[in-house]
């Protein structure tokens, strides 16, 4: 079995040794040494293995582990990587942790033999045996530890519980180069440079950790590797890696990837997207071998996950709550079974199991009603395929309205639909669509419903960089846009197949790696027949948020979560096939299909609201007859500022709107009712919601003069639209909404939502998701929002802010909007910000106001209007600031940027020199 | 009970002294000029003189200890006979004369290092680290007086910060002088925090540590209004309430610490009856912040203050244009 020693294999045997002391976080307690008899290669010998272990910590406080977590770092680090969860293991998750240091690796021995990747996990297997780990186990894997501990884990089923990864991948696909960094590490002569002889490796792979790892903490990970020798191991690594089909470890590496595909055990996939080498690409293709998995991607963080983000209490609470979870429901269902066979000793109990487990599932019934009612979105288009009426007028490019019939579009979708389907865009495969507002985009987005394509939905809003960041996140399978959308694809790398809306010239395509046109697929599709149709619960669509609240998040809509807001709108808005709407607000211009209703876009620059005019949303409504009309808070603005151009033609035309609504951000009163001057005859709306629930509740202009006198603080919002719900969370002394969830007036607390439209998940974001479904009443699906306020008497909502944005000082939780609209009714106030400044549970309030007359530099305000603002409000105010302009939120230009104002107010009230937030 | 109150010719020791006869005690004072406070004994002479405190001292039950020196500059060895000294002799007799409290009267900058304060406690007094002779004097003599305390004696350090009002004639004064002359700048526009402390507020918070030392015996407490506001918006409000213009320029604080550093060794070498205008701890104290948490003070001692912020300067309005100030502390 020894098979002859080469010559990089002539490196002088190391034994293992304990670490010394003093390295932060580790505590020695719980580092060990075991002598583990050789396999493989090293049949017959012994070799001794360095590992850190909380078996004896937890024995000692008397708590029996509920399992082991199998701890293998990667390539060139050590246990040491897991220091933290060895150490945050126990309380109410008490997980005997065991994180090895790998042979030639860390502080175990060095054999002077090269290892391959079916070595090290026969090694690893003999090490568990060595140590007698039984009864449930979970690998815990990063870097190549993790494809070493996916190879344990498919040659141990008996014993494995559960797969946890942080940045490994498992397969090389076979059209894509090895990550840059990798290939010049294993360029010639570079190689044992680079690894062994200098510390370049490791230094590089240091310094990725966002932010800078602490200089102990480098010197911690760089302990074991001091000398050339000691290094050997890492240059192991870096040479087994299995760069093409004829590499020695190619075989093991496709056997581990295949292995890890018939994994039904919880997986958990946590991700640091600024990585290198293991990029979301990585990430995406452990999605299609477990997708059953829970993944969350910590936005900003790299390849040292673990060094970067908070992934012990991730990991512990995972297996607590899911690889528990399913030991539980096992050891119910064994023993269903075994009380099941004494009953009927002689039944057959075939197929019995499944039965067991849906009965356990407790299917909700409204779920269930709510599937059976389910109507596909592209419901309208197929009934109306012969109706020449129209159904699309697009009035935003110059010259005659672009008009398009029911049969045009209902054909285009089926075409667009079996083209895409032809070139293999299959259900769950997802779609970016970086296509303005217009027939064609609301054409594709018909397409990819009807074959179970996921649209991808990210507003150029964000910015580049946000953008980027979204589109690297949902890593779509397809990107369909113009020239200049797919030229900024090409230009910052983005995933996905390159479609583009328009004919290119056959260099510009092969430029922009364009693979098809939208009219190329169209004819493709002519003759080819559909495929059959999604299912109800089957991912419709990712729509990312503003990014008001941090990075812009992904939020995963069903196909009957999306045909439930349709029947929402429809609802408390009934819209019906006579309806019509005028869509000055760009996404609605989508729904109109669904709805069974034709819909006109206004003249208007698509991508700035603010050019939408009075006449063009009175043209509108003539060329469509439309009864509703919906605008966003910025083209209202605009719509109120030019009705002076109004003829009487026009005025009359919009004397027939019945209804309009402004979404996106509440608006104020006088607004509204302006707009309502120029739409007499028609009742205005100004809905609450969010990207996770579009529609949460209502009000109309009627319901906010009603409250106009009312004594609660915040914006009033209205009342639950349809069938949705609204509690209230209660703030505790220290501003967490600890209370259970309640429709009691008066009480300040976290708003939580239900409705059959709410969102299903998160997008790759399991903690994000976790948090926003912590402690939800049980009936029906819930979704914590993040923002303040409280219920009336009469179920009314206000907002009063966001959680983030409570102040809780020393006489407890103070919500934002309130003392806000105080400061605002002060003559010389244009808008006001009320933010916190010292330590939580102590904060100081402080005021940050723009004036009418406004400053050109940041100041204190006088005297006599800051008597006049603090005798405004019962807060009281530390401070009170007077700025040029208060930042402002990117995407919504009424909201302000409270976190940014609150660390420039913290700065300047620590005694630094006034200057501008 | 009987009561001593050493300084009590200052502004502070005065009102603490009223308030503690108004409440039925039998009042010393002990300082080297008449208390002119109605209803008192007056015992005249320093803390540092052992036989006039063991005059002072003899049957009394308890003792607050205000007197210290207090000024920016000044002769070190000053500082360290009478805010050390003087501490450990009045200690000293009031041991041996079965004295059952004490409150020793202290400063938040025992536990100053210079750095921005925001929202803490009542830190260990640090007289290694305190900046400048008074700190790190009134440190040494409040881990000296909070050392003493026992079964048979309780003692309390309570640390009111940056006091004033009405009569003041060292804060207050200052501010109104300089800015009358011109010479009192901002430092970094004067934006950082601080905590400041309303005469009335202070006394009744020292007043309400005596009388629940047995329960707080051995704790340290900053007494504030609770009511932090910018250096700028004090000294405008202070300015305007002596209607003297606000100051009207601002310096960069390192600037003002470098020139307070070299001011101080001028002022060491050529030592005089004037303050130097800057002292590097008045650098610091002014371009800072420093607030604090006043929860504990609050709770434990069962107190809050009476007077606001804008009441104390409409007080201190109407006490510089000539009205009487209508106040908790009666002359």
């Amino acid at each position: 079995m020894v098979s002859s020693p080469s010559a990089q294999e002539h490196v002088a045997a190391r034994a293992a040794s304990l670490p010394p002391s003093g390295l932060p976080g580790l505590d020695l307690a719980s580092s060990h040494l075991i002598d583990v008899p050789g396999r493989g290669i090293d049949e017959g010998a012994v070799r001794t293995w360095h590992y850190l272990d909380n078996a004896d910590e937890l024995a000692d406080r008397g708590v029996t582990p509920r399992g082991t977590i199998l701890a293998v770092h990667g390539n060139p680090t050590w246990s040491y990587l897991w220091r933290q969860i060895v150490a945050q293991s126990g309380g109410d998750r008490p997980w005997r942790v065991v994180a090895v240091d790998q042979l030639e690796m860390g502080f175990s021995e060095r054999t002077g033999r090269h290892r391959t990747l079916s070595q090290r996990i026969t090694d690893l297997s003999a090490f568990t045996e060595a140590l007698g780990l039984t009864g449930s186990v979970v690998t815990l894997g990063h870097d190549w530890g993790g494809v070493i501990s996916l190879g344990w884990a498919t040659r141990h089923p008996e014993l494995l519980a559960g797969v946890a990864l942080l940045n490994t991948a498992v397969h090389q696909p076979g059209d894509a180069p090895v990550p840059a960094p990798l290939r010049l590490a294993r360029a010639r002569g570079v190689l044992a440079t680079a690894t062994a002889q200098t510390n370049a490796f490791l230094d590089v792979t240091l310094s990725l950790a966002h932010p800078r790892l602490s200089a102990a903490v480098a010197a911690a990970y760089r302990e074991p590797y001091l000398t050339a020798d000691r290094r050997s191991g890492i240059e192991g690594f870096v040479r087994d890696i299995p760069v093409d089909t004829r590499h020695e470890s190619h075989a093991a590496l496709e056997a581990v990837a295949d292995g890890v595909s018939q994994l039904t055990v919880p997986a958990l996939l946590l991700w640091g997207p600024r990585d290198p080498i293991f990029s979301d690409r990585y990430l995406a293709d452990l999605i299609e071998r477990l997708p059953h998995a829970h993944v969350h991607r910590f936005e900003g963080a790299g390849h040292l996950l673990a060094e970067d983000a908070p992934y012990a209490p991730a990991v512990l609470d995972w297996v607590t709550e899911h690889v528990d979870e399913v030991q539980r429901a096992d050891q119910a269902k064994h023993a269903a079974e075994a009380e099941h066979a004494a009953v009927a000793e002689h039944a057959d109990t075939a197929g019995y199991s499944d039965g067991a487990a849906t009965t356990a599932e407790n299917p909700d019934a409204a779920a269930d009603a709510a599937r059976a009612r389910f109507v596909p979105l592209w419901n309208q288009l197929d009934a109306h395929s012969d109706d020449p009426s129209l159904a699309v007028t697009d009035m935003t490019a110059p010259g005659e309205p672009l008009r398009v019939s029911w049969a045009q579009l209902s054909t285009r979708v089926r075409q667009l639909a079996a083209g895409l389907h032809s070139i293999g865009v299959r259900p769950g495969d997802r779609v970016s669509l970086l296509v303005q507002p217009g027939p064609t985009l609301t054409a594709v987005i018909y397409a990819c419903l009807r074959i179970g394509a996921v649209v991808v939905v990210a507003d150029a809003g964000l910015g580049v960089r946000g953008l980027s960041r979204a589109i690297a996140g949902a890593r779509p399978d397809i990107l369909i846009g113009d020239a200049r959308a797919l030229s900024a694809a090409r230009l910052l790398g983005w995933p996905g197949r390159r479609i583009s809306t328009a004919a290119l010239p056959r260099p510009v395509a092969a430029a922009l790696g364009v693979a098809h046109t939208l009219g190329d697929l169209a004819a493709r599709g002519r003759d080819t027949r559909l495929p059959a149709e999604p299912s109800a619960d089957a991912e419709a669509a990712v729509l990312f948020t503003s990014g008001s609240t941090g990075p812009a998040k992904g939020v995963v809509y069903t196909h009957a979560q999306l045909s439930a807001m349709r029947d929402t709108i429809a609802g408390h808005f009934a819209v019906t096939p006579e309806t019509g709407l005028v869509t000055g607000f760009a996404p609605f211009a989508l729904l109109g299909p669904a709805l069974g209703t034709r819909s006109v876009t206004p003249a208007m620059n698509i991508s700035s609201p603010r050019t939408l005019t009075a006449q063009a949303v009175a043209a509108a409504v003539r060329a469509s007859n439309a009864r509703i009309v919906f605008l966003s808070p910025a083209s209202i603005l605009n719509v109120v500022a030019t009705s002076g151009e109004l003829s009487d033609d026009d005025r009359a035309a919009l004397a027939t709107v019945r209804t309009f609504l402004s979404t996106g951000a509440p608006i104020s009163e006088r607004l509204l009712s302006a707009a309502a001057e120029l739409m007499p005859n028609a009742t205005a709306h100004t809905p609450y919601g969010m990207t996770e629930c579009l529609l949460v509740t209502d009000i109309t202009r009627e319901g906010i003069s009603e409250v106009q006198d009312a004594a609660d603080r915040g914006v009033c919002v209205g009342t639950p639209m349809g069938g949705n719900r609204v509690l209230i969370s209660a703030l505790d002394s220290a501003g967490n909404a600890a209370g259970t969830a309640s429709d009691a007036p008066g009480v300040l607390g976290e708003i939580l939502v239900s409705a059959p439209h709410l969102k299903q998940k998160y997008d790759r974001l399991w903690l994000t998701d976790r948090r926003a479904t912590r402690d939800v009443p049980e009936n029906g699906r819930w979704h914590r929002t993040g923002d303040i306020g409280h219920l009336d008497a009469e179920g009314r909502l206000w907002v009063e802010g966001r959680l983030q944005h409570v102040i809780v000082t020393a006489e407890g939780p103070v919500a934002p909007v309130g003392p806000e609209q105080d400061l605002e009714r002060v003559a010389e106030v244009r808008r006001a910000a009320v933010v916190g400044i010292g330590p939580e549970g102590l904060r100081q309030a402080v005021a940050v106001i723009e004036t009418m007359d406004g400053t050109r530099r940041p100041r204190f305000v006088e005297p006599g209007l800051a008597a006049r603002l603090r005798a405004s409000t019962a807060l009281p105010l530390a401070a009170v600031f007077e700025v040029q302009r208060l930042p402002t939120d990117i995407r919504h230009n009424s909201k302000i940027d409270r976190s940014r104002l609150s660390v420039w107010a913290e700065r300047m009230l620590s005694g630094e020199r006034l200057v501008a937030p | 009970m009987i009561v001593v109150v050493t300084g009590a010719s200052g502004l502070l020791g005065r009102a603490v002294a009223v308030l503690l006869r108004d409440a039925g005690h039998e009042v010393r004072t002990l300082q080297r000029s008449p208390s002119t406070i109605d209803g008192v004994h007056d015992v005249r002479g320093s803390v540092t003189e052992r036989d006039v405190v063991e005059a002072a001292v003899a049957g009394a039950d308890g003792v607050v200890h205000l007197a210290a020196k207090v000024s920016l500059a000044g002769d070190r060895d000053d500082f360290w006979r009478v805010n050390v000294g003087g501490t450990r002799t009045l200690l000293d007799a009031a041991e041996r004369a079965g004295v059952r409290r004490v409150v020793q009267v202290s400063s938040p900058s025992v536990a100053h290092t210079g750095s921005s304060l925001a929202g803490v406690g009542a830190e260990p007094a640090d007289p290694d680290h305190a900046r400048g002779d008074y700190a790190r004097t009134k440190a040494e003599g409040e881990l000296l007086a909070l050392a003493r305390n026992s079964g048979s004696l309780s003692v309390v350090a309570v640390r009111p910060h940056l006091v004033w009002g009405p009569g003041d004639t060292q804060l207050i004064a200052r501010i109104v002088d300089r800015a009358r002359r011109g010479t009192l700048p901002l430092l970094n526009d004067g934006t950082a925090l601080i905590d400041t402390t309303y005469i009335d507020n202070a006394a009744s918070g020292i007043v309400a540590a005596f009388e629940s030392a047995e329960q707080v015996a051995g704790r340290r407490y900053v007494i504030t209004n609770g009511e932090p506001r910018p250096v700028a918006e004090l000294m405008a409000g202070i300015c305007a309430a002596a209607g003297v213009p606000a100051p009207r320029f601002s310096i960069p604080a390192g600037l003002a610490t470098v020139a307070g550093s070299a001011i101080e060794h001028l002022w060491s070498i050529r030592p005089g009856r004037d303050e130097p205008p800057m002292t590097r701890f008045l650098a610091e104290q002014l371009s800072t912040s420093h607030w604090f948490d006043q929860r504990d003070t609050r709770r434990e001692l069962r107190w809050t203050p009476s007077v606001s912020i804008d009441e104390g300067l409409r007080y201190l309005a109407a006490h510089e244009s000539g009205h009487s100030v209508p106040t908790a502390v009666p002359s």
